[in-house]
């Protein structure tokens, strides 16, 4: 009997020791004389359970984690035995965590090998790009539309809106470009989606190419991610001998091939047109819009540039019909959104939820509260350019409109959550910090305003003329907010103004500013 | 990208070389820099010429990409690299005191090189590690869930 066992290759999981429980086993099973097959998988993100192992039976996958290099000896004991182990989860699809989700996106995150095409399409992979060859460019990009997908990246453009326009315009070379240059601290789904569902994404990308008539791909991956870029390298050349790619690919007539390429630590970068540019060999600046770049993109030609969720949320899309999943969600947020709970958590992951859910359910209940058992006191959500909410907005539910009416911003679907240790306007001092350090330079309000922004918060740490630096703060913060070419000067002021309105008192607001007045 | 810990000193040979085998890809600027750094380490000031030689523009052209992305050295890494996250999801988690640990251990400044040439400390802006933080990457090996002792077992290996 051969014993199989999966444990995940996401970055993560081997962040806190994945390779090593891996070797371990491997040698404990020597010992032993025992056949141990280990399929190398994503993650299922349960993080705080990493490194999970997860062990075949007939009556489906056993979970056990967190799992020590330690642990192993006796856990193949308990695997040979009876499979009673203190470190049991019992069945993986059991787990309350997973078991609450709905996973549409990640559906096969952490189950498939990511790099097997065969086990891909065992798991339903494919279907949605055979869909799109069924339907033709101008149906596929109707169910997308009527899907109400919107762009997954933060702005929360309807893509199939995107999509029509390149269709539509006219060009000898159009681009498909993936943004995969997610550098929202307290994100990671598009990593995770990466190393563990790769196809998953060249599939939409190749769905995306079949719609508007696009045959050449790029996935623009941060530097960051050395891992994802190694799987979706990986993936790219058994897509292409699978036939997922090519001149024609799935036996149609359409052509679509792509490549990966990879940024170079310029945070900008994650802006669309400054990708661009940055793709194009040159300083990642941001463009003025328009012209947009389904119009004039890539090289001037017109391209889809959409984040790595919003692709690899396609596929799903056209094989289960846009009303399966429009059915999720509230309002004008359709489908689901992969919410990556971070930071100071319990139980940090990966939830992939309908919209809708309640801030405070994420933070309390599913993440569980701090991993130090300390109060929580501010979260921030959508990454370092998104507002710091309170408790008192607790009840705000994940919906783009929603965090909108309440000056914040869903982003990328991060919450960092921090204790009450935090100081809120050191927060909003490297806010600006950042922003100063990772500004493309191409707009005043944004590589002035970031600067003087720092000192003007300096000053009033300072107690220096704090009632007069406190205007001065939120002065600037407009002239950056509405004069700043693109949101990474355009939204900086979200975290600062949120934690000076949520969190005065850490901007010295009692005793010191009435002693000061 | 992981850094290699050992790479050639810088030859023009070589670096042409490495050069022309990006010149078939649209866009080939970026992926020269990557092959050039991956190769030495870093991008030798000799280079920009031959660089804005092959594409037909000019040196500052790409001395301006060069300088603008934070990835690319102007000069040699120590033998070992030490990349410390500094974003959001590891403050919250107990990044600060900890990156203050390093540099006090180390006795260098985040962004510089220890003047033996052991190790670089770098801050990196997320590593995607957030639900397992704080986080640290040493010669392209990932580590999270990082608290002193860890850090100080990453800082020994660092300073051999």
């Amino acid at each position: 009997m051969t014993l199989r066992l999966y444990i995940p290759r996401d970055a993560a999981a081997l962040a806190v020791g994945a390779d090593e429980v891996a070797t371990a086993i491997r040698a404990a099973a020597a010992r032993r004389n025992v056949a141990v097959e280990i399929i190398r998988i994503g993650s299922r993100g349960l993080f705080w359970l990493e490194p999970m192992v997860e062990v075949a039976t007939p009556a489906g996958r056993l979970a056990y984690g967190p799992v020590a290099p330690t642990d192993v000896d006796g856990l193949l004991d308990a695997l040979l035995r009876d499979g009673m182990h203190a470190l049991g989860l019992g069945p993986t699809e059991d787990i309350p965590w997973l078991k609450r989700q709905t996973r549409l996106t990640f559906v096969r995150c952490g189950i498939v090998d990511p790099l097997s095409l065969a086990d891909y399409r065992a798991h339903g992979g494919g279907r949605g790009l055979a869909k799109a060859l069924a339907l033709g460019p101008d149906a596929t990009i109707e169910e997308v539309l009527q899907s109400g997908l919107r762009g997954r990246g933060g702005a929360g453009f309807p893509t199939g809106i995107k999509w029509r326009t390149v269709a539509q315009a006219q060009g000898p070379q159009k681009y498909i470009v993936c943004n995969a240059d997610e550098g929202d601290s307290g994100t990671f789904a598009d990593r995770m989606l990466m190393e563990g569902d790769p196809f998953v994404l060249i599939e939409g990308m190749a769905i995306a190419g079949i719609a508007t008539g696009a045959t050449k791909g790029f996935v623009y991956i941060r530097s960051e991610y050395p891992h994802a870029v190694a799987a979706m390298q990986a993936a790219i050349v058994a897509a292409r001998q699978g036939g997922l790619l090519g001149k024609t690919i799935a036996g149609s007539a359409f052509s679509f091939d792509m490549e990966v390429r990879v940024g170079a630590g310029a945070y900008v970068c994650g802006e669309e047109t400054s990708l661009l540019d940055s793709l194009e060999g040159k300083r990642g600046q941001v463009r003025a819009k328009p012209p947009l770049p389904a119009h004039k993109g890539l090289f001037g030609r017109p391209t889809v540039i959409n984040n790595v969720l919003s692709l690899a949320s396609v596929p799903i899309i056209l094989d289960k019909g846009a009303a399966f999943y429009r059915d999720f969600g509230m309002g004008r947020s359709r489908g689901t959104m992969p919410i990556q709970l971070a930071g100071n958590i319990k139980q940090g992951g990966l939830f992939e939820t309908a919209f809708g859910i309640t801030l405070g359910e994420l933070v309390d209940d599913i993440g569980g509260g701090t991993f130090s058992g300390r109060p929580v006191r501010a979260v921030q959500v959508g990454g370092p350019l998104g507002a710091y909410f309170p408790r008192a907005l607790f009840d705000t539910p994940f919906d783009y409109e929603a965090f909108a009416a309440r000056d914040g911003l869903i982003g990328h679907g991060g919450i960092v959550v921090f204790d009450d240790t935090v100081d809120m306007a050191k927060q909003a001092r490297f806010a600006l910090e950042f922003c100063s350090i990772e500004s493309c330079g191409k707009c005043t309000p944004c590589r002035i305003g970031s600067s003087r922004g720092v000192e003007v918060i300096d000053r009033i740490m300072r107690d220096e003329k704090r009632a007069a630096n406190l205007e001065v703060l939120e002065d600037l913060c407009n002239t950056m907010k509405f004069g700043s070419l693109c949101a990474l000067g355009g939204f900086t002021p979200y975290p600062v103004m949120s934690a000076l309105t949520h969190f005065p008192e850490d901007f010295g607001a009692q005793p010191r500013l009435q002693a000061a007045e | 990208m992981a850094m290699k810990t050992s790479q050639v000193p810088w030859n023009k040979e070589i670096a042409l070389e490495r050069i022309r085998a990006c010149l078939d890809q649209e866009g080939p600027l970026l992926p020269i820099l990557h092959a050039l750094q991956e190769e030495f380490g870093y991008i030798d000031e000799a280079a920009e010429p031959l660089i804005a030689e092959a594409l037909n523009i000019s040196r500052a052209e790409v001395h301006g990409v060069v300088t603008f992305y934070h990835d690319f050295r102007r000069a040699p890494a120590g033998r070992h690299v030490l990349k410390l996250c500094r974003a959001e999801a590891c403050q919250a988690a107990g990044g600060d005191p900890l990156a203050a640990h390093a540099e006090a251990r180390l006795g260098v400044e985040m962004g510089t090189t220890a003047p033996d040439g052991s190790v670089t400390l770098e801050p990196i802006y997320c590593l995607g590690l957030c639900a397992v933080a704080p986080s640290a990457m040493l010669d392209g090996r990932l580590v999270g869930r990082l608290d002193q002792a860890r850090l100080d077992a990453l800082l020994a290996e660092a300073q051999q």
